[in-house]
């Protein structure tokens, strides 16, 4: 009877030992590798470092025409711009400027980093049903596991800063990318492929000429959710030694500060809108021959 | 007669899981529906033979589902075979590296699709030099080329437009300007008009017949419209199941349907615009009545008798010379609907 009452577990001493050796191997690992990852990502800190002292050091009014030039360029709407323009005042007007722009720093930095390995993966998904059976469970994890179960390694790995800040954001924002661009490449019309085929197109011609260009309104929703998920991830990743936004309303948190978490949470959901609206906006300008309203 | 440019040679497609295996049961003469519902595997084609001339219109005609689209894709290889043989101008396709493929297709076979397929992002002039394009052909002489077949399709004016800024018609002309531009000598046209409605049909097959009077390309044309097929076709056949059941010119098909499917099939055609003088004349070689041509249809020839209102007339050739008579009872007798289908009427 016993057996139903108490679970069959592994007894005590078997299981702290077994926990032990992982722990100890993975310190082990983390000793001799740790330096070397570390050096790997060297460049990828320099950049961060060096754009988030230009955001910094740089005139306030400077940085605000820059976010509107590009707020145009993106959305090419006068109301988008002038609400960004206002909603950064006003971000500064409460003292909250330096925190923005090391929030700003990262999430423009996590984001490229998002691109550069998430478009190249889903593209190899798409192109393969094996690397998409592999790759599937491997997202599915990193959406689901709890960021602060993987901060754990990445922290043993690499200690606290700001590189093991940037990779644990990167790991929470990039599936989405990574999805939507295996999606958007195998949504793409099979006819129209097979008149590229018709034509004699290789698959580089086809990828470059078809397959991307018509996914593109996909990979450009991945981008936007990366975004999105990065400033989501901003509180968190301020707990391993990310500067800004988050720093603040995780002291508020710990110290029961209401307005100072209410402000900052407040400044990250803005900056979440603003990038929302404009990058949709862009999305929507990629897709208008689709509309048949011409453009050039 | 004229030279094979294609020719197709004990072609069978099966597709399902195992179509080796499938082979077997076709070969042994399992019907298309057997096949379908014992072993779960889908006829595409059997045993296909058609030599397809150069510089000619060749119609492949059929309903829905009797295998026209799966013909026409194993003549560039979009679809391979399950057995059999496809040689044009000499070479097997069938044995040509994936290189060889791809320049077969970039220089000497283009196509046309039922649905357009036209690339979306794409403007109407970077379409029709997308093979140029795929060439690597510089742009300006791409461009130039292009243009040259926008114009001659009657696009010109519209060459930054999208694809979805156009209505149908328009959108199967830069299917067809997007196929001439290659100068392929061969033109594979999947059903390219049935999605028009009748009147811009027309015109298409207008803007056809006017090109090829002049480029000489061979065309495999795919239809399931009879009209089409004996308006533009010098050459009909005809799938039924993925088996071919006629081949032959139009007044063939016309005057001598090989079974009762087909006859069925012509009994609404009107008879006096597709059969030509040549095909009812009876040879003769002295002259009596009004010269009629030989390569006329009936209805122009009823026409030019009864203004001269003689009974007879006799037919020549292009040069003028006598070659037969034809006489109006039995021009309008060959008019006359077949037998079977007068018996029909009398029972309603
Ligand atoms: N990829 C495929 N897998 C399984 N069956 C197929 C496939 N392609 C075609 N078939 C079958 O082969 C037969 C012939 O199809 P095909 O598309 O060639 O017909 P079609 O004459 O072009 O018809 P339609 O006029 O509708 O275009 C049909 O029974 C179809 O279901
Ligand atoms: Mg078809």
């Amino acid at each position: 009877m016993d057996f139903f009452d108490t679970f069959p577990a592994m007894d005590r001493q078997g299981l702290r030992d077994l926990k032990k050796g992982i722990d100890s191997s993975f310190r082990e690992f983390s000793r001799s590798y740790g330096e070397g990852i570390e050096d790997f990502f060297e460049p990828l800190l320099h950049f961060l470092v060096w754009l988030e002292k230009l955001l910094i050091n740089a005139p306030w009014p400077v940085v605000i025409v820059g976010i509107a030039i590009l707020a145009w360029l993106g959305s090419r709407s006068w109301k988008l711009v002038a609400g960004t323009v206002i909603a950064f005042l006003v971000i500064g007007y409460f003292g909250m400027w330096k925190d923005t722009m090391a929030t700003l720093a990262i999430i423009s930095v996590a984001t490229l980093l998002c691109i550069s390995f998430g478009i190249p993966l889903g593209i190899w998904m798409a192109r393969s049903e094996r690397v998409q059976l592999a790759i599937t469970p491997v997202l599915d994890v990193m959406q689901t596991i709890p960021s602060f179960v993987y901060l754990i390694p990445v922290v043993m790995l690499l200690g606290i800063g700001k590189v093991p800040g940037l990779i644990a954001v990167c790991i929470y924002a990039i599936p989405p990318l990574v999805r939507l661009t295996n999606l958007g490449i195998r949504l793409v019309d099979k006819e129209v492929l097979e008149a590229a085929d018709a034509f004699g197109a290789d698959n580089r011609q086809k990828l470059f000429g078809v397959q991307i260009p018509l996914a593109l309104p996909n990979i450009f929703a991945g981008v936007n959710q990366t975004i999105m998920m990065s400033l989501a991830m901003v509180v968190i990743a301020s707990m391993i030694g990310v500067k800004g936004l988050g720093l603040p309303v995780l002291r508020a948190v710990s110290n029961q500060y209401l307005a100072l978490g209410l402000l900052n949470g407040l400044a990250i959901v803005v900056l979440a809108i603003i990038f929302d609206r404009v990058s949709q906006a862009y999305g929507r300008r990629l897709q208008a021959h689709r509309e048949g309203t011409g453009h050039d | 007669m004229t030279n094979t440019k294609i020719k197709i040679k004990n072609l069978y497609k099966i597709f399902g899981s195992n179509p080796k295996n499938a082979m077997e049961y076709v070969r042994n003469g399992l019907s298309k529906q057997d096949l379908l519902e014992k072993h779960s595997h889908v006829l595409g084609l059997r045993d296909i033979n058609i030599d397809i001339s150069e510089k000619c219109i060749s119609v492949i005609m059929g309903l829905s589902g009797s295998g026209k689209s799966t013909l026409i894709r194993h003549i560039n290889r979009l679809i391979e075979p399950t057995e059999g043989e496809v040689v044009i101008d000499g070479d097997d396709v069938l044995a040509m590296s994936a290189e060889e493929l791809r320049d077969f297709r970039r220089n000497k076979a283009s196509m046309v699709f039922q649905k357009f397929a036209l690339f979306p992002h794409r403007s109407v002039i970077q379409n029709a030099a997308y093979g140029l394009t795929i060439q690597k052909i510089p742009e300006k002489e791409a461009e130039e080329r292009s243009q040259h077949w926008i114009d001659r399709v009657g696009l010109s004016g519209f060459e930054n437009h999208y694809p979805a800024q156009l209505s149908g018609g328009m959108q199967q002309r830069v299917g067809l300007a997007r196929a001439l531009t290659t100068d392929a000598e061969i033109l594979l046209m999947d059903e390219a008009f049935s999605a028009l409605d009748p009147l811009i049909r027309t015109d298409m097959q207008e803007i056809l017949l006017d090109l090829q009077s002049e480029l000489n390309k061979t065309i495999v044309f795919i239809t399931h419209d009879l009209d089409e097929a004996l308006r533009i076709g010098d050459d009909i056949t005809i799938l039924r199941d993925g088996e071919i059941i006629q081949q032959g010119s139009p007044q063939d098909i016309v005057m001598r349907p090989s079974n009762d499917y087909i006859a069925d099939f012509i009994k609404d055609v009107n008879r006096s615009r597709v059969l030509l003088v040549r095909s009812i004349m009876v040879p003769a070689d002295s002259e009596n009545g009004p010269k009629i041509g030989m390569n006329i249809p009936l209805e122009e020839a009823l026409s030019q008798l009864s203004s001269k209102q003689a009974m007879e007339g006799s037919v020549v050739d292009s040069e003028g010379k006598v070659v037969g008579k034809l006489d109006l009872s039995t021009a309008i007798e060959a008019i006359r609907r077949p037998e079977r289908s007068s018996n029909d009427l009398q029972y309603r």
